[in-house]
């Protein structure tokens, strides 16, 4: 086994999913198959090989410190589920 | 039983960019709600953030300024939880390749130098700002901030006692803004601390159990804080109770510390590097032309100020520990003013009348106080007078050249004039001219004194001492 099912309930909470009995049993299954498909990778000896972070060798992509516009407020707020004009609004969390 | 306390801090610095970290947002403080969003910074799927270089220049800049040593490769990672003013679910951030490491700075306190280890600092975006509804169970969201670049500056647990851990904060506070790449603004938010405290039996190797100080945004708060923290902790150890790990948030008002609610579970940010932005590659030449950049900062600021001005070392501390002040120091110097007498105006006068408001807006300009300053030295009014023209300058912002004419200041320096009044004051006082003749010669304070309301504090006080000594002797 890869994963547990309590495992599997402490990714769920983390990502906020709330998975019923029967989707737990099946998630856990799932997960515990791919899993186990990517650990064949551990079979390869990667003895002094550096971790790869990205798949191409890039780096340095920067941009310049100069303001572009922004979206307007009516714009930026479009797609909240609930919005007052001015804020998102959301439920208190303290 | 004694007890060591230990510290670290960990400082949010806002890096004075123009843009945020990875888009052109502006990141001007003050704007209304949600006008300065895009795409990016707002989270939605399928764009793809670019870092600010500036963001970079200025890291490389605070390495370089505590004696850290720059990561040659460094990367960003997401650190994923879920919180209203995060809206895409995970924060950008650095995690085991931040942009510096291994630094230290040098505090001061109690007149002993004591240096202080930098464990990392990383690059990371800001969150947004809520603001929670008085009556209703609601927030409301505004993400201008989010995406503003910071710099998160952990130190290593070398700080032993809350006034260790506010010169640290003080110093590094001055480092960035001699560098200017922090505004430094505890209240609004552009420099933000947070403690890690705890005690130990003296001689113990081991750590104590640590809680996590929040919410303290001003200097003053940090001190008052810890030290409250140190007391509770040391309450409940010596009653033999033991240390539960927390968040406290420090509530300046009632001046105790109170239990955030527990998160739901331990924190369990499952960072991974992130695939949208590749990694930094910081070459010898980037640093070496970043390390040609670097101004004066306020150690050798300090040195400077007691070989080249010869002010005792308490003088050139207080002075440079802020850019502000250093530079209002020297302008006021500049101007003509001698360096010792222009430190004292400062140390006293000055910082007194500022009543803790901030140098830059202060209403007297450095050239005006060295034009003050002057006008003791050459004559044309005495200390005492000038002390009124000062408090009457930090009122309406005028010339002191206009005040003094404007309420008829100027120093009377004229024998003659002066002459007058002393035979005048011997004449009315026969009594106390018998004494001082008769040796009590203290009563020359009092015969001055009279002189000086008199003339209303404008008679020249030298030539009056002397004036008065040639009279009674005769």
């Amino acid at each position: 086994m890869k994963i547990t099912r309590e495992e599997l309930e402490h990714v769920a909470h983390l990502a906020r999913l709330n998975l019923n009995e029967e989707e737990l049993t099946r998630m856990t299954g799932q997960l515990d198959n791919i899993l186990a498909y990517v650990a064949k990778l551990d079979e390869l000896d990667t003895t002094g090989i550096a971790p790869t972070t990205h798949a191409f060798s890039l780096v340095n992509a920067f941009r310049e410190d100069q303001v572009s516009p922004s979206l307007s407020q009516t714009e930026a707020l479009v797609n909240g589920p609930k919005q007052n004009g001015e804020y998102f609004v959301v439920p208190r969390i303290i | 039983m004694e007890f060591e306390t230990v510290i670290g801090l960990e400082i949010h610095a806002q890096l004075k960019t123009k843009t945020k970290i990875f888009c052109g947002c502006a990141t001007t403080f003050g704007e209304a709600p949600n006008t300065q969003t895009c795409p990016v910074c707002l989270g939605m799927p399928g764009v793809l953030p670019v870092l600010n270089s500036q963001v970079v220049e200025f890291s490389i800049k605070m390495g370089l300024a505590t004696d850290s040593r720059i990561n040659r490769v460094n990367q960003f990672a997401r650190k994923n939880y879920f919180y209203p003013d995060l809206p895409k679910g995970y924060q950008t951030s650095q995690f085991d390749l931040p942009i510096v490491e291994q630094g230290q700075i040098e505090i001061e306190v109690d007149g002993k130098t004591k240096t202080i280890g930098i464990t990392r600092m990383h690059m990371e975006e800001d969150a947004g700002k809520l603001i929670h509804d008085e009556r209703e169970p609601l927030s409301y969201v505004d993400l201008n901030r989010t995406g503003t670049p910071l710099l998160e500056i952990v130190s290593e647990p070398d700080l032993r006692s809350p006034e260790e851990a506010y010169a640290y904060l003080r110093k590094i506070h001055a480092i960035l803004r001699y560098l200017d790449i922090c505004d430094g603004n505890m209240q609004e938010g552009s420099f933000r601390c947070d403690a890690n405290i705890s005690l130990r039996p003296m001689g113990q190797e081991e750590l104590g159990t640590r809680t996590e100080l929040k919410n303290m945004n001003s200097f003053r708060n940090v001190q008052n804080a810890l030290e409250y923290e140190v007391r509770r902790q040391r309450d409940i150890l010596l009653d033999g109770g033991t240390i539960t790990q927390a968040t406290l948030l420090w509530d300046p008002d009632r001046n105790r510390t109170e239990s955030m609610r527990s998160k739901e579970e331990a924190h369990d940010y499952r960072y991974f590097p992130c695939p949208d932005l590749v990694p930094i590659e910081i070459d010898d030449e980037w640093i070496e032309r970043v390390r040609t950049t670097l101004p004066e900062l306020p150690d050798q600021r300090k040195a400077r100020f007691t070989s080249d001005y010869e002010l005792p070392e308490y003088d050139a501390g207080l002075l440079t520990a802020s850019r502000e002040l250093a530079d209002y120091f020297e302008t006021t110097v500049q101007a003509g003013a001698q360096a010792k007498k222009t430190s004292n105006w400062i140390m006293s006068e000055l910082l007194r009348e500022l009543k803790g408001e901030e140098i830059s807006s202060c209403p007297v300009k450095p050239e005006q106080l060295g034009a003050l300053l002057i006008m003791v030295d050459q004559g044309t009014i005495n200390g005492k007078i000038a002390k009124t023209v000062f408090q009457e300058m930090m009122q309406s912002g005028k010339d002191p050249e206009v005040v003094v004419k404007e309420k008829n200041l100027v120093q009377v320096s004229d024998e003659g004039e002066i002459l007058v009044m002393v035979r005048e004051i011997i004449a009315d006082n026969p009594g106390q001219v018998e004494e001082f003749k008769g040796g009590k010669t203290k009563l020359m304070g009092f015969f001055v004194g009279q002189l000086m309301q008199k003339s209303k504090g404008k008679a020249n006080p030298k030539m009056a001492n002397d004036l008065f000594s040639k009279e009674l002797e005769a």
